[in-house]
């Protein structure tokens, strides 16, 4: 089965300074359906670049990538943003959720772009519902994102980027905005829509956060300088235990004994 | 972007910043309203002309003769008297479509009666002036075609010189004294009040106008004819034919008559008035331009603050068409609020300056269409270089917008 996402020495060159800024410098790379890939890497690496070119946002100067078999370099602005649309769901650091706007028409946002518009306003409502529940927030469908948790909006933006049934889940630092207990939660439901098939790239900066993740991939001056399988990987709901098991014992001890 | 979510966002959007929308939709209400205003008055006012003038008469149209000149000199309309009688009577005889025609000849002339004395306008006509002119005779009745025939010595006479010359008695049966001549008054006119042009109608004394020529002025030519058009639509049709008719009767020569229509004499009488209500509809199309400046302002801060959000979109699969949509469609939503609003004001307003100010007014129909559709103009123009930045934006450098 062809990858689904597919580099080839892939060059992007930022001319728009005085010095042309050379971000990203032959990286190849082939990402199969079902992986789930960290982006790691010190500010300055380049992971950011390649995560605008793995999604779409921007052109690289030179390789060429393939999304799902299509070949993105030829396309224009609009043939872009259809491929956004169609074939990449978007996590982003600060949640980007619309203001003033309840978790569920958020979630249906992506619907009412591109292919989606000749779906009934019934069945938009239908499918944002589902993606909903898969992350577990049904019950917090009519809440605003400033009536939300930053957990819970982190799950509102997963929904989202889950609801045209995307072919690669695209996260840049989800966790980046979040303290360390509900970053486990956030993982744990990206372990769980990994495991239901769905392909995810992830880019963060915490290493015990890309331990969650099944192959880890390290930046270094615009090139990846290691790819590697991650062994003794963690698991969300293990860790969670664990959490809690030290919160419990941590509370024994705090309360004086009587 | 389907239409419907389209105007929700954009709805909501405007409630997000009601003070802001309201203040900034407040420059296209008063430019509406003044507009709307501005016509009404104009509306009114010609309204009000129009019906001074449909009191003249009913089709009316009016043959003046031309202008004499003597030695160089060249006189004005009626400073030569080339009309007879002659010309009136083939007008009657020979042109379809009319229901009346008056010869007339008027003069001013000192009246007694009584003892007192009046000076007044005499005018001689026949006895269908009072239907062309819509004129009711109050008390005894208009003279005959007998008495022009027989240049009778009688008198159809107006309110006003009732009061000054018959002030505490009946005047019918009386006789009043032109020239010496004495004249016995058949009938009374219903009271007219004054003229479009500021002249007492009612102080009028009217005889045949045989009698006139042969016996008050002397005269052979008449001062006008006016003649009564069987119905609005064929006026044009019948002024065509008198001109004919009189340019043939003068066999080559120069024209020496001039015809109007009691419309030409309305829109003589209108023309100022509207003149009036272009300009201050200038003035007021001034302010709704700067209204629509002010939704660019509003929207351009908008798309600013909203950088964020035009990125989400963006990245999620939205044309920049889609985005360039949605604040079009978010300022033309605007300035149609304020047309709305504007539309209420100016009617609340004309009708303020009919109760307060005595100023006649009559919404124009026509300007509330518009006042709609130049503020959605408005709002299609000044919003869309506003919603053109908006659609241009790079989604990864809007993202990062802080």
């Amino acid at each position: 089965m062809a990858p689904v996402v597919q580099i080839e020495e892939i060059h992007k060159i930022y001319e728009s300074g005085e010095v042309p800024v050379h971000a990203v410098r032959g990286v190849s790379l082939d990402i199969h359906k079902g992986e789930f890939v960290a982006l790691m890497g010190a500010s300055g690496s380049g992971k950011s670049t390649l995560m605008n070119l793995l999604g779409c946002l921007d052109r690289p100067t030179k390789g060429t990538y393939k999304l799902d078999g299509i070949d993105v370099s030829g396309l224009d602005k609009n043939e872009l943003a259809d491929l956004r649309n169609r074939k990449l769901g978007f996590v982003f650091q600060g949640f980007n959720l619309l203001a003033r706007t309840s978790a569920l028409e958020n979630v249906e946002l992506p619907m009412l772009y591109g292919r989606h518009r000749r779906m009934s306003t019934a069945q938009i409502r239908d499918r944002a519902m589902e993606c909903l529940e898969s992350v577990g927030l049904t019950n917090r469908a009519d809440h605003m994102p400033n009536q939300l948790s930053g957990g819970q909006q982190q799950r509102v933006a997963i929904a989202r980027g889950l609801v045209n049934q995307p072919q690669v889940l695209l996260a840049d630092e989800p966790t980046g905005n979040l303290d360390s207990r509900t970053s486990v939660e956030v993982m744990g439901v990206f372990q769980k829509l990994n495991e239901a098939g769905i392909t995810i790239v992830m880019v963060t900066h915490e290493l015990d956060i890309a331990r969650y993740c099944k192959r880890n991939l390290i930046l270094r001056d615009g090139v990846v300088v290691r790819d590697e399988a991650v062994k003794d990987r963690s698991i969300a709901a293990e860790e969670l235990a664990k959490l809690k098991t030290a919160e419990t014992a941590a509370k024994l001890l705090a309360s004086p004994a009587a | 972007m389907r239409f419907s979510s389209t105007i929700r966002v954009a709805l909501r959007a405007l409630r997000r910043n009601k003070m802001r929308s309201i203040l900034t939709a407040l420059g296209i209400i008063i430019g509406i309203g003044a507009v709307i205003t501005v016509v009404s008055m104009g509306n009114g006012t010609k309204a009000r002309i129009e019906a001074q003038v449909a009191a003249l008469g009913r089709n009316i149209i009016t043959v003046y003769p031309g202008s004499s000149s003597s030695g160089g000199m060249r006189g004005g309309f009626g400073s030569s008297v080339t009309l007879t009688v002659e010309d009136a009577e083939a007008i009657a005889a020979e042109v379809a479509d009319i229901d009346g025609v008056s010869p007339e000849v008027r003069d001013r002339n000192q009246v007694l009666a009584n003892g007192l004395n009046w000076s007044t306008n005499i005018n001689g006509e026949s006895p269908d002036y009072p239907y062309i002119k819509n004129w009711n005779i109050v008390a005894g009745s208009m003279f005959s075609d007998q008495d022009v025939k027989s240049l009778a010595k009688v008198a159809v006479i107006g309110k006003t010189v009732v009061d000054q010359l018959f002030p505490n008695e009946d005047p019918i049966g009386q006789t009043l004294r032109i020239r010496n001549l004495p004249f016995r008054v058949v009938g009374v006119l219903d009271v007219k009040g004054f003229s479009l042009f500021g002249s007492d109608q009612d102080d009028v004394v009217i005889i045949p106008y045989t009698s006139h020529m042969k016996r008050v002025s002397r005269r052979a030519n008449i001062s006008t004819i006016l003649v009564q058009g069987a119905s609005p639509e064929k006026l044009d049709v019948v002024k065509q034919h008198i001109e004919d008719l009189l340019t043939q009767r003068r066999k080559g020569r120069e024209p020496d008559f001039t015809v109007r229509t009691q419309e030409e004499l309305a829109a003589t009488a209108t023309a100022n008035s509207e003149a009036m209500t272009f300009l201050l509809m200038g003035v007021a199309l001034v302010s709704l331009v700067v209204g629509g400046i002010g939704v660019m302002n509003i929207m351009l801060v908008s798309v600013t603050e909203r950088t964020r959000e035009i990125g989400i979109r963006l990245a999620i699969g939205a044309h920049g068409r889609d985005v360039l949509t949605q604040f079009l469609i978010e300022a033309i939503l605007l300035s149609l609020l304020g047309g709305v609003l504007g539309i209420l004001s100016g009617i609340g307003a004309s009708n303020l300056a009919s109760i307060y100010m005595g100023i006649p007014t009559l919404i124009a129909p026509w300007s509330i269409g518009v006042a709609v559709g130049v503020s959605s103009v408005i709002g299609l123009c000044f919003g869309f270089f506003p919603a053109l930045k908006a659609a241009r934006l790079d989604p990864i450098e809007a993202l990062r917008y802080e």
